[in-house]
């Protein structure tokens, strides 16, 4: 017999007391284990979410709110396109991509569609190099390293579907078009169809998989192509901008609103914003609960050893009599404590991923996966707290008189 | 063995001083079977605890084999405890929630020996003291008789020169006195010290000399006959 198989022994002759201490132990790293769990996979989707969303900045004529641009995309209001050519060689941090737009209204076979144009990354690459300029070629501020988690991936521009996603395409023709989803099926067009637009013949790129979105019901072409067909003149409606989230929702609006004076910038700053403090929150939450609670169990933890030493206290002076030494003794109670703060730590770790990967797909719409290193924050600082106390009651038995082996007289 | 000179101890409780004992010298020898008998009270238990290296005296010098037991730190005395001193208790002092072998084994644990070993010797003892068909059962599971043979085992386990026993068969019937009793005579036939505290008339027959504790004062009787 060694001295852990005595601690096991004890423990298990004396499970209930305990049940209350590793109960509050284990609480208390369930609550961290799931609010971290859940904010990690949160702070996860809203990067992903923005990745999808593509632009989270935009910039409007003045008098034009997010409400119109999303309800028609037609306000008929225009800004100049220098503008673009502005933000660009403004390289801002934050800014990973420019997608300016205008939209005009057309027919299509007596169809009414709406034409969207788009200026291709060729068109930036192309002023960049005429302005003797390089870091245009490069995805727009991300050659400033501000973006710890990027929103877009400029790596498959070349593919045009990526308009879909990216906001932007590598190359378009003055006379190309792309589809969307649902005016595709409408026309009756594909890939390599021709159609006839503003007395103009345009030839058929690709459409675009479905979004979702206005964007299904639009025809894209370059963006030049449509100034000059709606003779509107270098103007657009609107720079879609993809910028970093933290950015979004830190300084950039404000850099952006400095750059261009006469113009509306519309983020979705507030909505990230909102979503990174409740984050913030509820993971500054999660470790205010787990101290509370782990300070309840130290407390429970405790008191229950001070009640075990003296419940034990003749049983511990026997041992003494027998050649048991204090720092035996010691032993005896804070190996019990070590296999506490581990069990209840392990238990909260389970029982805390359980709890996120139920809850969390319910409460903030997010799939959880175990987070591996939360159980050994877990199972470490539960054992730190149930060794710490547990000290003084140990030290208590290791101090006690060993002459109460024998009865009183 | 041992030897007390001049021992004195007081306890100090809520403001009164109580003499456990006074000035107390005596003598006790290798391979002695001693039995202090005295009243409740009159400081017979703190003897013992003074000899088990438990309790410095508050004047005076205990020696064991000439070496002054309190001039030892906590640490040799406790060495000394697990090596050389035996403990029996009147209610037995078993680990409740171990099982007979293994409350044997608690000494040996404590010496070091490897399981294998602790194992071993504790069959031998418990089958020694007649429990070889109980090794497993826990203290609640035997007779009080039964539980002081496994006492007297555990007592056993590291072979210790000397024996302290306190009130050994105060809690035993008849029958289980006489086996216990008859246990420590053999103990002491094998060439260890047994001290033993006892209000029993019975048990103190086997002691070869009695010592009279009254009021914290021992009178040797060495005119009372051994009747082991």
């Amino acid at each position: 017999m060694k001295l852990r198989n005595l601690i096991w022994k004890e423990l298990w002759q004396r499970p209930t007391s305990l049940m209350t201490s590793l109960a509050a132990v284990a609480l208390g790293v369930t609550a961290l284990v799931a609010i971290q769990s859940i904010t990690v996979f949160s702070e996860k989707k809203i990067a992903g979410d923005m990745r999808s969303l593509g632009a989270n900045v935009l910039v409007l004529p003045p008098g034009v709110t997010l409400q119109d641009y999303y309800s028609a995309d037609m306000h008929g209001q225009t800004m100049p396109e220098e503008y673009v050519t502005q933000l660009a060689l403004a390289r801002m941090a934050g800014v990973e991509n420019l997608a300016p737009k205008l939209c005009v209204a057309a027919e299509v076979n007596s169809i009414p569609v709406t034409l969207t144009g788009i200026l291709p990354r060729s068109e930036f690459e192309a002023k960049s190099a005429w302005q003797g300029m390089s870091f245009l070629s490069n995805p727009v501020g991300t050659d400033r390293g501000c973006c710890t988690k990027p929103v877009t991936d400029t790596s498959g521009e070349t593919d045009l579907t990526s308009l879909a996603t990216q906001r932007t395409v590598q190359d378009l023709g003055r006379n190309e078009l792309i589809l969307g989803a649902d005016i595709a099926v409408q026309l009756g067009a594909g890939a390599g169809a021709e159609l006839s637009l503003l007395g103009e013949s345009f030839q058929v790129l690709t459409v675009l998989p479905p979004t979702g979105t206005i964007d299904d019901g639009r025809l894209f072409t370059h963006l030049h192509s449509v100034q000059r067909l709606s003779d509107s003149g270098p103007v657009v409606n609107v720079i879609e901008i993809m910028a970093c989230c933290e950015d979004a929702a830190g300084s950039l609006i404000t850099d952006l609103s400095q750059e261009l004076p006469d113009t509306r910038i519309v983020t979705i700053a507030q909505v990230v914003e909102a979503q990174v403090a409740v984050n913030g929150l509820m993971s500054r939450l999660s470790w205010v609960f787990f101290g509370i609670l782990l300070l309840v169990a130290g407390a429970s933890i405790a008191s229950v050893m001070y009640a075990n030493v003296a419940e034990r206290r003749r049983e511990i002076g026997t041992l003494m009599a027998l050649g048991a030494s204090p720092g035996y003794v010691t032993k005896m109670f804070l190996g019990k404590a070590i296999i506490l703060g581990i069990a209840g730590g392990g238990l909260g770790f389970v029982a805390g991923t359980v709890l996120a990967m139920v809850l969390g797909p319910q409460l903030v719409g997010v799939s959880v996966l175990p987070m591996p290193y939360l159980c050994g924050v877990g199972v470490a600082t539960a054992t730190l707290i149930a060794v710490g106390a547990s000290y003084l009651p140990a030290r208590r038995a290791s101090r006690l008189d060993p002459c109460l082996c024998f009865n009183e007289g | 063995m041992f030897q007390l000179n001049n021992v004195t101890k007081v306890y100090e409780c809520r403001r009164q001083t109580v003499k456990a004992l006074n000035e107390t010298s005596v003598s006790i020898g290798d391979n002695e079977f001693i039995a202090v008998v005295g009243p409740s009270g009159s400081g017979k238990t703190t003897l013992l605890s003074l000899l088990g290296g438990m309790m410095a005296p508050t004047s005076g010098d205990v020696l064991f084999r000439g070496a002054s037991l309190y001039d030892l730190s906590l640490a040799e005395r406790t060495k000394l405890r697990l090596s050389s001193l035996g403990f029996v208790f009147q209610s037995f002092n078993l680990v409740p929630w171990l099982s007979a072998v293994e409350n044997v084994q608690v000494p040996l644990s404590l010496a070091g020996e490897s399981v294998a070993s602790q194992q071993q010797r504790a069959g031998e003892l418990l089958s020694r003291v007649g429990l070889s068909d109980r090794l497993s059962h826990r203290p609640s599971e035997l007779s009080q008789g039964q539980q002081q043979r496994v006492a007297l085992a555990r007592t056993l386990a590291n072979d210790p020169q000397v024996i302290l026993a306190d009130e050994p068969t105060g809690n035993l019937d008849p029958d289980s006195r006489e086996q216990v009793m008859n246990l420590l005579a053999e103990f002491h036939s094998e060439g260890r010290s047994i001290v033993m505290v006892t209000h029993d008339q019975f048990a103190a027959q086997y002691a070869q000399r009695p010592l009279n504790l009254v009021d914290g004062t021992i009178v040797d009787s060495r005119d009372v006959s051994s009747a082991a």
